[in-house]
């Protein structure tokens, strides 16, 4: 009896997915030949959250199909093992293809239902067609998730025990990571649904541009906090002491990361403004584009990457399929009705718009050269040009001074008014942060022997945070009353962009620091040895063998002098899974304020007795990348509250 | 008349950038696309100093530490090169499988490669090894990648 229910699981499963794909299909239907009638949006509107009730149902089921093992559902048996810990058996459900466009179709039709539930001071027309297109985008995926990689598929015979998730994938980070990138390239998706909508209704004014910011704001964030997550993950798992390898599967999530602060940009000119609407809708399509490329260049496998995913050319051409009838759909409409949108509001070539024209301009352009690098050898294949690839040498040489470039202009922005702004009077205000910089600049110069690109890193990250700190400086200034009383006074909008822009600093002194300054070192110890290295001495005290829940393990155990005196204990590993060939590397990592001592263990070296090969890094100032881009994930967070409470105080 | 000399500066700024862009981009595929090479066309195509992707299959038996160097042999079924790291070699590194090695050839002796790949995926090999195992009918993997 109890086999006989836990069997029906699957079935019911797929029997609620399919469900959601008829009634996302009906609310598509419904929402885009709405008719002007309410009751009709009415109905779509509810269609919306049947289906994400049914698509959330079919999740869970999944779920539970790893809680319990049940290795008769073939991605189970493939995926999860009975002796992995509940928490990993859970983020299974996910860390693999099938699971995972289901979470993406879950993901879709959640943000369908929460748009169609909050529908504030909408005209029908936006609300319903956003509705619809959004149901459709749902209608899509599903098609995908249950005819391409339907999840539910079953085994026959069964496997006793699985063969149990990829051992590197095990991770706090990584059960987070995919979740949390979903919610932003499916985030993306509510965007292009109220672009296409507002290409269909004619209109993209002001009152859409508020609708649009808080979506536009979500999968930012989702994307900041994503690939902040698989970088950290990738910097202590990989055991390769980098945190960024600009890989087509980096690069995949970079494109739309960019396109969608550029969007969180131009969204705010339209808002305030109602300029740029056309270039706003533009970038909501091809932001949504771009997560979509993301999915196929990841799942189709046509890149070679240093990540690895199984290869299914049938279903990359499907995911291509998808992403020429979007971006067809998209870019069709676009010309053709976008010249209905227009309503241009002038601003002088001096002002808070023309910045934020030029921070559009830098991003995007940025994110065409990622896509062209990323891209090129696929076209060089395709033209007969042999395999080539395209590696972080390119993308430091044009990507690194295209976003320098921009980042000198960001501080600008904030000091001007709309309309027409005072750049005199801006550059004094941030006179201190230009001074500084350069007191940076020279430093730099000096103690790394003339190394230009590192010292012109260094200096813009320091002008970033100094310029972040100038305006909230500023903004303290007016009105009169005591100092604490207008910290407490001061809009939540500033604190947002504020801490969003010091966080881009922040991280770019990181990033330039880590990457001009970086040392290591491979050398073989035996226990009881000692090298000196990053002005410490670290010495290999043994190497045993410990045993973990479902791996065993060889634990290097070392000591760590520092000149002052202090000595810590630091110890890495190699963990050997039952159930998968591969061992996977633990790494040692010691922090401190000027950055990561970073040990990874190699193999036993097999001439030398005893001996073991050791990878030694410090990585400077590593700690700021990450804490950058929390600040700027924060920003965006705040930056929703923001938002929220100006709805409800206006409402 | 002044807008609309604003307009022209604004335009000739934003041409200046993206034709930056454009030489950064095209100046950058011209210096630092790797090609990928078969052991067999190593010699033929790979210019001394020429960074170069390696690819096939790890020789049995041939690897070999002496303390953080590692050697061994790459092979695509016609030809073995040998091949020198000080890299650590990626967790999946392992003999009979595919690897790919990023380096540079110095002819008649050994590659020297300052970047090992293997997959994280067990079930997977390289494309380009895929590919060129296929072209000399060596390729025994299941479903085509």
């Amino acid at each position: 009896m109890e086999g006989r229910r836990r069997a029906m699981i699957a079935e019911i499963g797929a029997f609620a997915a399919t469900l959601a794909l008829a009634l996302s299909l009906a609310q598509g239907g419904l929402g885009l030949f709405f008719q002007q009638s309410e009751a009709r949006a009415a109905a779509a509107a509810a269609l919306a959250q049947a289906a994400a009730l049914c698509c959330g149902l079919a999740f869970v089921l999944l779920v539970t199909l790893f809680v319990q093992s049940d290795f008769t559902v073939a991605v189970v048996a493939a995926n999860s093992h009975i002796d992995k810990p509940l928490i990993y058996k859970i983020a299974g459900a996910w860390g693999n293809h099938e699971g995972s466009m289901l979470l993406w179709c879950f993901v879709s039709a959640l943000f369908g239902a929460i748009f169609a539930s909050v529908r504030g001071s909408q005209s029908l027309g936006l609300w319903a067609r956003t509705i619809g297109v959004q149901g459709l985008v749902t209608a899509g995926a599903l098609t995908y998730a249950l005819f391409l990689s339907n999840p539910f598929a079953r085994l026959d015979p069964a496997p006793m025990i699985g063969s149990g998730l990829n051992p590197l994938l095990q991770d706090p980070a990584l059960a987070a990571h995919p979740p949390l990138l979903y919610l932003g390239y499916v985030g993306m998706s509510v965007p292009f649904s109220l672009a296409l909508a507002a290409l269909l209704e004619g209109k993209a004014d002001q009152a859409w541009a508020r609708v649009l910011r808080p979506w536009t704001l979500i999968a930012w964030t989702s994307l900041t906090l994503g690939i902040g997550l698989g970088s950290y993950w990738a910097y202590y798992e990989l055991g390769w002491g980098g945190w960024w390898f600009w890989d087509p599967v980096e690069n995949a999530s970079f494109m739309p990361w960019l396109v969608a602060a550029a969007l969180v940009h131009s969204a705010i000119v339209t808002e305030r403004r109602g300029s740029l609407a056309s270039w706003t809708t533009l970038l909501a399509i091809m932001g949504f584009g771009l997560a979509l490329l993301g999915t196929f260049l990841v799942r189709s496998g046509v890149l070679t990457s240093v990540h690895a995913f199984a290869v299914d050319p049938q279903r990359g051409i499907a995911v291509l399929v998808m992403l020429a009838v979007a971006l067809g759909a998209g870019f069709g409409l676009y010309a053709w009705r976008a010249s209905t949108l227009g309503q241009p509001s002038g601003f002088a070539a001096v002002s808070r718009e023309s910045m934020l024209v030029w921070n559009n301009f830098g991003l995007a352009v940025a994110a065409g050269v990622v896509l062209i690098g990323t891209i090129y050898p696929l076209l060089v294949e395709a033209f007969g040009g042999g395999l080539i690839s395209v590696g972080p040498p390119f993308f430091n040489a044009t990507v690194a001074p295209l976003l320098l470039l921009l980042f000198l202009l960001l501080p600008l922005g904030p000091m001007l008014t709309w309309r027409k702004g005072d750049m005199s009077a801006a550059l004094l205000k941030l006179a201190p942060a230009a001074i500084l910089a350069v007191l940076t600049l020279i430093i730099a110069l000096v103690a790394t022997q003339w190394r230009a690109a590192p010292a012109i890193g260094l200096m813009i990250g320091v002008w970033l945070v100094a310029g972040g700190f100038i305006y909230i400086w500023t903004r303290l200034q007016r009105g009169a009353g005591k100092l604490s009383a207008k910290i407490a006074l001061l809009p939540l909008a500033v604190w947002s962009m504020s801490l969003a822009h010091i966080g881009t600093g922040v991280l770019t002194l990181g990033a330039v620091a880590e990457t001009g300054f970086r040392t290591e070192q491979a050398v073989a110890l035996s226990p009881g040895e000692g090298v000196a290295f990053a002005g410490r001495r670290i010495t290999l005290l043994e190497v045993g063998s410990v045993e973990g829940p479902n791996y065993s393990a060889t634990r290097a155990n070392f000591r760590v002098d520092q000149t002052n005196g202090a000595a810590h204990a630091l110890s890495a590993e190699r963990r050997y899974f039952t159930t998968s060939p591969m061992p996977t590397s633990e790494v040692g990592i010691l922090s401190a304020l000027d950055g990561d001592l970073y040990v990874a263990l190699g193999e036993q070296v097999r001439e030398t007795q005893g001996a073991w090969t050791v990878r030694l890094y410090h990585n400077p100032l590593v700690h700021l990348i990450f804490i950058g881009v929390t600040l700027m994930a924060l920003g965006g967070g705040l930056s929703l509250v923001a938002l929220a409470r100006k709805r409800r105080a206006a409402s | 008349m002044r807008r609309r000399n604003q307009r022209l500066m604004i335009i000739g700024v934003a041409g200046a950038v993206l034709a930056l862009a454009a030489a950064l981009t095209f100046a950058g595929l011209r210096d630092s696309v790797v090609y990928f090479v078969a052991p067999s066309e190593l010699a033929s195509k790979a210019q001394p100093g020429q960074r170069v992707r390696l690819g096939g299959l790890v020789v049995e038996g041939t690897v070999r530490r002496e303390g953080t160097t590692t050697m061994f042999s790459v092979t695509d079924g016609a030809v073995e090169v040998l091949v020198r790291t000080r890299q650590e070699l990626p967790d999946l590194f392992r003999e009979g499988q595919g690897v790919v090695c990023e380096g540079e050839y110095i002819p008649g002796q050994l590659f020297e490669a300052d970047r090992v790949l293997a997959k994280h995926d067990e079930t997977y090999t390289p494309r380009e090894v895929a590919e060129a195992l296929k072209e000399r009918g060596e390729w025994k993997g299941g479903a085509a990648p």
